[in-house]
């Protein structure tokens, strides 16, 4: 049956484009597009006696060049790398290596396995922190007599206190928690991988790491590649566990300080410190445009490069 | 497949019709959103730790006098609290009476127009100026929030400990380190419980509870506003020497003990003397089992004048966007009477009244903390007026090099210098 042409001469206007675009756009340029404009905006005055005044971009020179802005700016964007390093380096391989796991058919009760290990990913944060406090806590904390059960007691430490281990600990907490997002993802990947292709590896005789090496790893970088991302962009923009830990001082001696507590303190204020909203826009507009040239950067050298496969 | 056609045009009419509602759904709310009940009063605080007192005591009390009056406490956790009323108030959604830090935290609000002016206010003779000060403009001329309660520091210590080890309260430094020895070496218990995850303690409870001995109290506090004295000043240097020296007394792993362990720690009873806040009372009245007493730093010998530090910590003012600001005015003139003094101080020991009545305190600790007043000079902060206005913020600083002398990861010449190196940076009496 061919449409008659006589109801398509004059086209309505296609209302139902409207109507079902409408309410999300709306809710993102309301929500999200005019937001970050706004900071962008914002971050280009000064505040001072409820007056505010155009400054152009002294409030960035302010905090890259003045000493007591830009100690503190470069030693929480350092820390930052840091906390991403330790994701990307522990967090994602165990991803993978657990969606490996999963995915095998000899295992059994992989659906169990799954949940358990995706559960921390879906708890509160202030409990992760709090549980693992406590756990860690030299006072009442189990860990202790753990490490003395299996004969090292003596590498106990007050971690989460110490300028040194702070921050990798938090490090480890977040990787604990969120390792069930690379996993799972992972995971779906490899199950969409078409039987055929690994039967027929198998039977060109490749043995069960070749498989993986030649077949499913290749299949599965676009999915890795997009953790990556993933994992940059939450890092940089990580807070809470920090917050809910360490307090927005982010001690000791700003060793857990991240680009996230650092806005806090600046936008919010301190105790006694008064918060400044220009000079907090100021730091976020600088983690903004560091997450947008990290994500342009992946885009440019590693996205472009990456092949898709159809099955 | 004949149902085609006629889809879209059903689904245009019903478009417009859902428009139409919603266009209409958001003119009623929003002419709706602005009605309010008429004599509600809200209340502001950080003293969530209250709440109960608040809601079961004081506001009915307040009610027997003035039934008409609804009020409705609403507090914040202390650490969101200045934050989130900040917020509140920009927004416009803040309680009509809120509760103000001292100095300038409140001040900035007053000069950003969100707190009234209390110049008229009956209540406020019923206290002094030292009292008033740390809620009035610089130039001494607008009040802007009624004090409401000052805290005492000290050292809170557990007496069935004490008696046990056969120890007395130290009064001089050298018998409170001496007793500090005789707990470590000859018992298990932690000789301070207090540990530096938090750091706020470590300033706090620390550096402000013992300084005011080595700094003489008002005088050098003054001083250091003025710019007659400077943090490297042999003054603050021995406070911070001190601190460090208590690093072998604190409990294993302290670095990552927080400010609730180390209320646990004391009233579980396996720490034998804890450097207090005089609002840690009423969290040991509730938790601890054993007797426990209170005594002030120790001075450097036997009969040298003693400093405590009395910090006016509490006050309350009225927003100034407030709906009800009759029914909050009356509700301020109530808390400047006695008898919200005397319930006050004994609902909440340990937040001792302002005002000039004259009160009985039941509570045996806090009255121990209360008598200090008469046998000690008394100091506020030295970081809280005017000091901690620009950037870097000192009480920020004193927060992490306190902690980090404790840690000992900073030697307090280190600490001094850094310290006072921020404040020369933009306050000009120190330049």
């Amino acid at each position: 049956m061919t449409p008659s042409n006589q109801h398509d001469e004059k086209k309505p206007f296609p209302w139902h484009v409207v109507f079902f675009l409408g309410p999300g756009l709306l809710i993102y340029v309301v929500f999200s597009v005019y937001p970050l404009l706004d900071t962008l905006v914002l971050s280009l005055y000064n505040e001072q006696q409820g007056q505010s005044h155009f400054v152009g971009l002294q409030n960035f020179i302010t905090l890259i060049t003045d000493d007591t802005w830009s100690q503190a700016f470069w030693n929480a964007l350092g820390n930052n790398f840091q906390f991403f390093a330790i994701h990307m380096l522990v967090q994602n391989p165990i991803g993978l290596l657990l969606a490996v796991l999963l995915s095998s058919p000899k295992l059994r009760l992989s659906g169990t396995y799954r949940t358990l290990i995706f559960m921390p990913t879906m708890l509160s944060v202030v409990i992760i922190g709090f549980v693992w406090q406590l756990l860690l806590s030299p006072i009442w904390g189990i860990s202790e007599d753990f490490l003395y059960s299996i004969g090292l007691g003596q590498y106990f430490d007050a971690w989460l206190g110490k300028e040194s281990s702070a921050l990798i600990t938090l490090a480890f907490i977040s990787v604990w928690q969120f390792v069930g997002i690379p996993m799972m993802l992972i995971y779906a990947t490899l199950l969409n991988i078409p039987d055929d292709i690994v039967d027929a590896s198998v039977v060109d005789g490749a043995n069960s790491l070749q498989t993986f090496w030649h077949i499913k790893l290749p299949l599965i970088l676009p999915t890795i590649a997009m953790v990556s991302i993933l994992t940059f962009v939450a890092n940089f923009n990580a807070f809470e566990l920090i917050y809910a830990v360490k307090g927005a001082l982010a001690g000791p001696n700003f060793s857990t300080d991240l680009m996230g507590t650092f806005f806090y303190r600046t936008f919010f204020g301190f105790q006694l410190q008064q918060g400044s909203a220009s000079m907090g826009a100021a730091v976020a507009t600088l983690m903004f445009l560091i997450i947008l040239v990290g994500v342009m950067l992946f885009l440019f050298f590693i996205q472009r490069r990456i092949q898709r496969f159809q099955f | 497949m004949f149902n085609v056609h006629s889809a879209p045009l059903e689904s245009k009419t019903a478009i417009n019709t859902a428009l139409k509602l919603t266009c209409l759904a958001t003119i009623l709310m929003s002419s709706t959103g602005t009605i309010q009940a008429a004599s509600t009063l809200s209340i502001e605080s950080w003293r969530s730790d209250d709440a109960n007192i608040w809601s079961d005591v004081i506001i009915p009390a307040f009610n027997k006098s003035h039934p008409d009056t609804k009020v409705n406490f609403a507090p914040t956790p202390p650490t969101e609290y200045n934050s989130a009323l900040q917020a509140k108030l920009k927004a416009g959604s803040a309680g009509d009476l809120i509760t103000c830090r001292p100095f300038d935290t409140a001040l900035d609000l007053y000069k950003d127009g969100y707190l009234a002016n209390l110049n008229d206010l009956e209540g406020l003779k019923q206290f002094s100026d030292v009292a008033k000060s740390a809620w009035v403009t610089d130039d001494g001329k607008d009040q802007f929030c009624m004090p409401v309660a000052s805290v005492i520091h000290g050292f809170v210590y557990n007496k069935e400990i004490f008696k046990e080890l056969n120890l007395s309260v130290p009064k001089t430094r050298a018998e409170f380190f001496k007793t500090l020895d005789t707990i470590k070496s000859e018992s298990r218990y932690t000789p301070l419980a207090m540990g530096t995850a938090d750091q706020w303690e470590a300033a706090t409870m620390g550096f402000q509870n013992i300084g005011p001995n080595y700094w003489e109290g008002e005088q050098g506090r003054k001083a250091l506003l003025s710019g007659a004295a400077k943090l490297t000043d042999k003054a603050y240097v021995d406070t911070w020497t001190e601190l460090a020296q208590w690093k072998p007394y604190l409990g294993r792993g302290f670095e990552a003990q927080k400010y609730s362990d180390s209320q646990n720690l004391f009233t579980l009873g396996r720490a034998a003397i804890y450097p207090a806040g005089s609002w840690d009372i009423q969290t040991f009245n509730n938790q601890a089992d054993f007797e426990f007493g209170a005594f002030p730093p120790p001075v450097a010998k036997a009969g040298d004048t003693c400093y405590i530090s009395d910090h006016t910590d509490m006050g309350i003012g009225i927003n100034a966007n407030a709906t009800n600001k009759e029914a909050a005015k009356v509700f301020l003139n109530w808390m400047a009477s006695k008898e919200f003094a005397t319930l006050y101080a004994n609902e909440v020991p340990g937040f001792f009244p302002l005002s000039d009545h004259q009160i009985d305190i039941k509570d045996p600790v806090a009255q121990e903390f209360m008598s200090w007043r008469q046998q000690c000079e008394s100091t506020i902060r030295n970081s809280y007026q005017i000091l901690s206005r620009g950037t870097p913020n000192l009480e920020s600083q004193l927060w992490n090099v306190s902690a980090q002398v404790i840690n000992g990861t900073m030697t307090p010449e280190q600490a001094a210098k850094e310290t006072q190196d921020g404040l020369e940076q933009w306050y000009k009496p120190q330049q």
